[in-house]
C-alpha cells in the first residue's frame, strides 16, 4: 500500500507538530522546495525564500550536525540583504544535485570542512540578487530611483515610505533585474565577523524540541534493529527467529545483507527480539587478523620505501652523508567516531512508487543513488529530508552510502509496507567498523653538525578507504591515496631533502575518514618528530619552526600568536611543561600551545590549551571559537584514550565503558585566538583537531624525557 | 499496572516491566527530548529527574517506577531550569545538541542541590554526561553563569 504523498506529509508532520521549532528545519521545507511556490513569496534563487510573513528562509545544502553551517549560511545571507537577524530561518535543501552540489565534490554533500568556503561566493551572490530585486520592487512601488533606497535591519526605506521584505515579496518576485550581482564590500558588513551573533539552533537544543532522526514518529512506523556479525562482512548462513517473534511487539524477522533484521513496534521490543535470535554466520573470506598482527604486518612494510608522494632533493644521500640520523616509528590505532546519536534512518514509500528517507544525511547524491539502486528505482524517485544529526565527525558520510543501503535493503525485504526506522545501538556503532584506519609511520631525519635538518624520510603504511570507492579517481594520485599522506606530503618546513612515501595495505575492515582525516596521524608524527630533531639540534621548538617556516606566513602567524598568548618561554609552575604544534588542514592554519602535568594512571593532565587559528575571514567568530574548543577536545579524547582493538578479526570494545571518551573533568582550560584575515573563508570543523595530540606529546617529552610513539597515551601508560 | 506521573500528568503502563523508562518516554509518550546514547548509563544523554533527582532513564526499568514522579526536559520548570536554559542560550553551548537535554537535566539537578558550585563540584556532577562535540568548556562556564543568575 502506497501512502499518498500529501497524506504522508501531513502524517509526518503530525508526529512533529507539537514542536514549535524556532528554526525551520521543518519537514515541510523539503517538500516546499520541490512544490510550486505559494502566492506572495519571493524566491529569487535556490537558496532564498522570503514569505509575506516577513521571514527570510535560507535553504542550506550542508547538514547541520554541530559545526554551525545553519548559522553560517544565515549570517552570509542576512548580511547581504541587511536583514534583521530575528527574521532569518534555515531549512535543509532537498537532494537535488543540480542546484545543491558541493562544488568541492561535484556531488551534494557535506564534509572536508567545506561548508562555509563553498557557500561564501554562492550565497553572497544569491543575496545580492535578492537585495537588488527587493530594491527594484520598492523603487517601482514608490516611483523613485533605486539608488535612493536603503535597507536597514530588514526595513526598506526610500522617499516614498518604508516597507518590510514581506510586504515587498510579491512585487519583488515579479521584478527582474539584470545581473551580474555584486556582493557588498567588506566595510559594509554588519553581521559577518560580528563577535557574537546568537546561533539559529540553540534554543530548540535546550528545550528538547530539536528534531533528530531517532525522534521521527509516523503512523504505522516500525523500529528495526539488526543483528550484525562479529567479523566484518560475514554473511548470514542461517537463523532461527522463532524466539524473537515470540517477544511481544516483534512483527518480523528476516535476513538482509547486513545481518538479521528485527522489526517491532518500538526500540525495546526490537532489541529484546534481537537478543532472542539465533544466527549462524558464514565467515569465509573475512578478516581474521587482530590489531597486533595488522600492526606487525605494517611494521614490516614500513621498513621499505613505498609509492612516492613527494620527493625533494635526495633524502638517501643526505641520510648517508654522515649527519646524525634520528629514527622513529609511530603506531596509530583504529578509531570509532562514536557520535552521540548512533546511525539511523527512517524510510517510507511515497506516491507514484517512490521512496523517501528522513535522516541525518551527509551525502544526499550518493545515498540517493545507492538507495535507488537497491530498490530498483531512478535516483529522482528517492527523495531525502535531511534532519539534524547528533554529530558525525565523518561517520555519516560513507562513499558507498552504507546507511541508505541498509535502510533500503530492510524496506525491500520487509512485508511491512509502512515507514521503518532503522536504529543502531551504541554497540553496533563501536563494533560496526568505518574506523579511522590503523597507521604506522617510519621516519628518519638527519641533523648536520651545524644543527641544520638536512633530510626527512617518511614512510606511511595504512589502509586506503578511497580505493574502490567512487572517489578513487579524484583522491588516488600516482598510486597514492592523498588522504593517507596529507599533512606529511604537504610538510611546510624548509628541508632540502624530503621524501614521503606510502604503502596501501589490504585489510578486510571497513575504514573511513574521521575528523581531519590524514591529519589525525600525520600531524602527530611530523610535529613530534620535528621536536626530536630540534632536540638533537639543540634548538627551541618554537625557534626551529620559525626558522623553517619563513616562506609560510600563515603558519607563522598562528604559531607566533599562540606562543605569545601562552607566554612561551616564561617560567612555569613546578611540575608543568609546555609543548607546541602547528598544522594546516582544509586550508586553515591552527597552532596549539599546551601546558601539561603528570596526571593519574601515568597519563598527561592537560592544564591549559592556547589555540590560534587562521581560517580566512571569520564569518561567525563565536562559532569558530566553539569549533576550535570542541575540535581540540575531540582530538584530546582520541589522544588520551581512544582505540578500537581487534582480536582475531573481532572488535574488543563495545560501548563508552571500554571505548573511553573525554569527560568534563578531563577538559582543560582553553582559550582561542583568531587571526584577522582578508582571505576567503576556509574550513573550521576539522582543523582544530590535529595539533593537540602532538602538542601534548611534545610537552610530555619535556616533562618526563619520554618521547611518545604510540597513541593513545593510555596504551603506552598501560605498558609502562 | 504501573502508575506514575510524567511531567505532572498521571500515566499508566502495563507493558514489559523490564522496559527502561527511556523507551516508555520516547516510544510510548512521544517525549523525544530525552535521548538514547548508550543504553548502559555511560553517557547521560537519557538523564531525567525521578522524584527530583537526576536519573539515567536508559537503565531504569518501569518496574521500579511505581509512584514515581518523572520530569523530562519538556516538562522541566523552576528557577534553576530558567537560569540554566538562559545561560545555555547566552553562551551558545550546544553544537550538535544531542546530549544537551541530559546535560541540562544534570546541571539543573546540581544547582538545585548546590546553588554555587565550584569547578570541582561541576566536574563531579557532570562527569557522567558525555558530549562528543566536547562543549564541556562552555557547559562549565554556563553552570557558573546560571549560578550567577540564581544569585542575582
Amino acid at each position: 500500500m502506497n501512502v499518498p504523498v500529501s497524506a504522508n506529509r501531513r502524517q509526518f508532520l503530525q508526529g512533529t507538530s507539537a514542536l514549535g521549532l524556532v528554526v525551520g528545519f521543518h519537514f515541510s521545507g523539503v517538500g516546499r522546495a520541490l512544490a510550486a511556490e505559494p502566492a506572495g513569496e519571493f524566491v529569487p534563487n535556490a537558496f532564498i525564500r522570503i514569505a509575506p510573513d516577513n521571514t527570510v528562509t535560507v535553504i542550506c545544502k550542508h547538514i547541520e550536525f554541530g559545526q554551525g553551517p545553519y548559522t553560517g549560511v544565515a549570517t552570509i545571507l542576512a548580511d547581504e540583504l541587511d536583514a534583521d537577524w530575528a527574521q532569518m530561518r534555515v531549512e535543509s535543501a532537498p537532494a537535488e544535485v543540480k542546484k545543491y552540489a558541493n562544488s568541492a565534490f561535484g556531488v551534494q554533500g557535506t564534509g572536508g570542512s567545506t561548508a562555509m568556503a563553498n557557500s561564501w561566493d554562492q550565497l553572497r551572490t544569491a543575496g545580492a540578487e535578492a537585495r537588488a530585486r527587493i530594491i527594484a520592487a520598492a523603487a517601482k512601488k514608490w516611483g523613485v530611483d533605486a539608488s535612493t533606497i536603503t535597507i536597514e535591519k530588514g526595513v526598506v526605506k526610500g522617499s516614498g515610505g518604508s516597507a518590510t521584505f514581506g510586504e515587498l515579496a510579491e512585487l519583488a518576485q515579479q521584478t527582474e533585474v539584470a545581473g551580474p550581482f555584486k556582493p557588498k564590500e567588506p566595510d559594509a558588513w554588519k553581521l559577518i565577523g560580528a563577535a557574537k551573533l546568537p546561533k539559529v539552533d540553540t534554543l530548540e537544543k535546550t528545550n528538547g524540541t530539536a528534531m533528530y532522526t531517532i525522534d521521527v514518529k509516523m503512523p504505522d512506523m516500525l523500529t528495526c534493529v539488526i543483528e550484525r556479525p562479529s567479523r566484518f562482512k560475514a554473511k548470514v548462513k542461517s537463523f532461527d527467529g522463532s524466539a524473537a517473534l515470540a517477544v511481544p511487539g516483534v512483527k518480523e524477522v528476516f535476513a538482509v545483507p547486513q545481518g538479521v533484521a528485527v522489526l517491532a513496534t518500538g526500540y525495546w521490543a526490537a532489541r529484546k527480539g534481537r537478543e532472542a535470535l539465533k544466527v549462524e554466520w558464514d565467515e569465509a573470506g573475512t578478516e581474521t587478523r587482530g590489531s597486533e598482527q595488522i600492526i606487525k604486518d605494517y611494521l614490516a612494510l614500513a621498513g621499505k620505501q613505498g609509492v612516492v608522494a613527494r620527493n625533494d632533493g635526495d633524502a638517501d644521500a643526505a641520510l648517508g652523508s654522515g649527519a646524525k640520523v634520528i629514527e622513529a616509528t609511530y603506531v596509530f590505532p583504529y578509531l570509532a567516531h562514536a557520535p552521540m546519536e548512533p546511525n539511523n534512518c527512517v524510510i517510507y514509500r511515497t506516491e507514484g512508487g517512490g521512496v523517501e528517507m528522513a535522516y541525518g544525511c551527509q551525502m544526499p547524491t550518493v545515498d540517493q543513488q545507492v538507495a535507488a539502486g537497491v530498490l530498483g528505482l531512478k535516483p529522482e524517485q528517492v527523495t531525502i529530508k535531511t534532519l539534524l544529526a547528533g554529530g558525525s565527525f565523518g561517520r555519516r558520510a560513507t562513499p558507498a552510502g552504507d546507511m541508505a543501503a541498509e535502510a533500503a535493503h530492510v524496506m525491500k525485504a520487509a512485508k511491512h509496507q509502512g515507514p521503518i526506522k532503522v536504529v543502531w545501538t551504541r554497540e553496533d556503532d563501536i563494533k560496526g567498523g568505518f574506523y579511522r584506519p590503523i597507521f604506522v609511520h617510519k621516519l628518519r631525519g638527519a641533523v648536520d653538525k651545524d644543527g641544520k635538518i638536512t633530510a626527512w624520510d617518511q614512510v606511511i603504511v595504512g589502509q586506503s578507504f578511497m580505493k574502490g570507492s567512487p572517489f578513487e579517481e579524484g583522491m588516488i594520485k600516482n598510486g597514492v591515496d592523498q588522504t593517507m599522506v596529507e599533512g606529511a606530503s604537504t610538510l611546510p618546513y624548509q628541508i632540502p631533502n624530503l621524501r614521503v612515501s606510502a604503502h596501501m595495505a589490504d585489510v578486510g575492515v571497513p575504514t573511513l575518514w574521521w575528523r581531519s582525516v590524514g591529519s589525525t596521524h600525520t600531524a602527530f608524527s611530523t610535529e613530534t618528530f620535528l621536536d626530536q630533531l630540534a632536540e638533537q639540534a639543540g634548538v627551541d621548538p618554537l625557534e626551529i619552526r620559525r626558522k623553517l617556516l619563513t616562506k609560510h606566513p600563515r603558519h607563522l602567524g598562528v604559531l607566533e600568536l599562540a606562543a605569545e598568548k601562552a607566554g612561551w618561554g616564561t617560567p612555569l609552575a613546578k611540575g608543568r611543561a609546555r609543548g607546541i604544534a602547528v598544522h594546516e588542514s582544509f586550508h586553515s592554519f591552527v597552532a596549539h600551545v599546551v601546558e601539561v602535568s603528570a596526571g593519574e594512571d601515568g597519563l598527561p593532565k592537560v592544564e591549559r590549551v592556547v589555540v590560534a587559528a587562521d581560517c580566512g575571514i571569520a564569518i561567525n567568530p563565536d562559532v569558530i571559537k566553539a569549533q576550535l574548543e570542541g575540535g581540540m577536545g575531540f582530538g584530546l579524547s582520541a589522544a588520551l584514550f581512544a582505540s578500537v582493538d581487534l582480536e582475531d578479526g573481532r572488535v574488543v570494545q563495545s560501548n563508552f565503558h571500554d571505548y573511553r571518551v573525554l569527560r568534563i573533568n578531563e577538559m582543560p582550560d582553553v582559550e582561542v585566538h583568531i587571526v584577522a584575515s582578508k582571505e576567503k573563508p576556509t574550513g573550521i570543523g576539522e582543523p582544530g583537531t590535529p595539533p593537540i595530540a602532538p602538542a601534548i606529546a611534545n610537552a610530555w617529552s619535556k616533562l618526563t624525557g619520554q618521547h611518545v610513539f604510540t597513541l593513545p597515551f593510555s596504551h603506552a601508560a598501560a605498558k609502562a | 499496572m504501573i502508575k506514575l506521573t510524567v511531567n505532572g500528568n498521571a500515566v499508566e503502563f502495563d507493558g514489559d516491566p523490564s522496559m527502561p523508562l527511556l523507551w516508555f518516554l520516547r516510544d510510548e509518550r512521544g517525549l523525544t527530548g530525552t535521548k538514547f546514547g548508550c543504553g548502559v548509563a555511560q553517557c547521560g544523554a537519557c538523564t531525567v529527574h525521578v522524584n527530583g533527582e537526576p536519573r539515567r532513564s536508559c537503565v531504569s526499568p518501569m518496574s521500579a517506577l511505581e509512584g514515581g514522579d518523572v520530569v523530562t526536559i519538556e516538562g522541566a520548570t523552576g528557577k534553576e531550569v530558567d537560569a540554566v536554559r538562559a545561560a545555555w542560550v547566552s553562551l551558545d553551548v550546544p553544537q550538535c545538541g544531542y546530549c544537551q537535554s541530559g546535560q541540562i537535566m544534570s546541571a539543573v539537578g546540581l544547582l538545585g542541590a548546590n546553588p554555587k558550585p565550584s569547578d570541582e563540584d561541576i566536574d563531579l556532577a557532570m562527569t557522567g554526561n558525555v558530549c562528543r562535540c566536547c562543549t564541556y568548556h562552555r557547559i562549565r562556564a554556563a553552570i557558573h553563569d546560571a549560578a550567577g543568575r540564581l544569585e542575582g
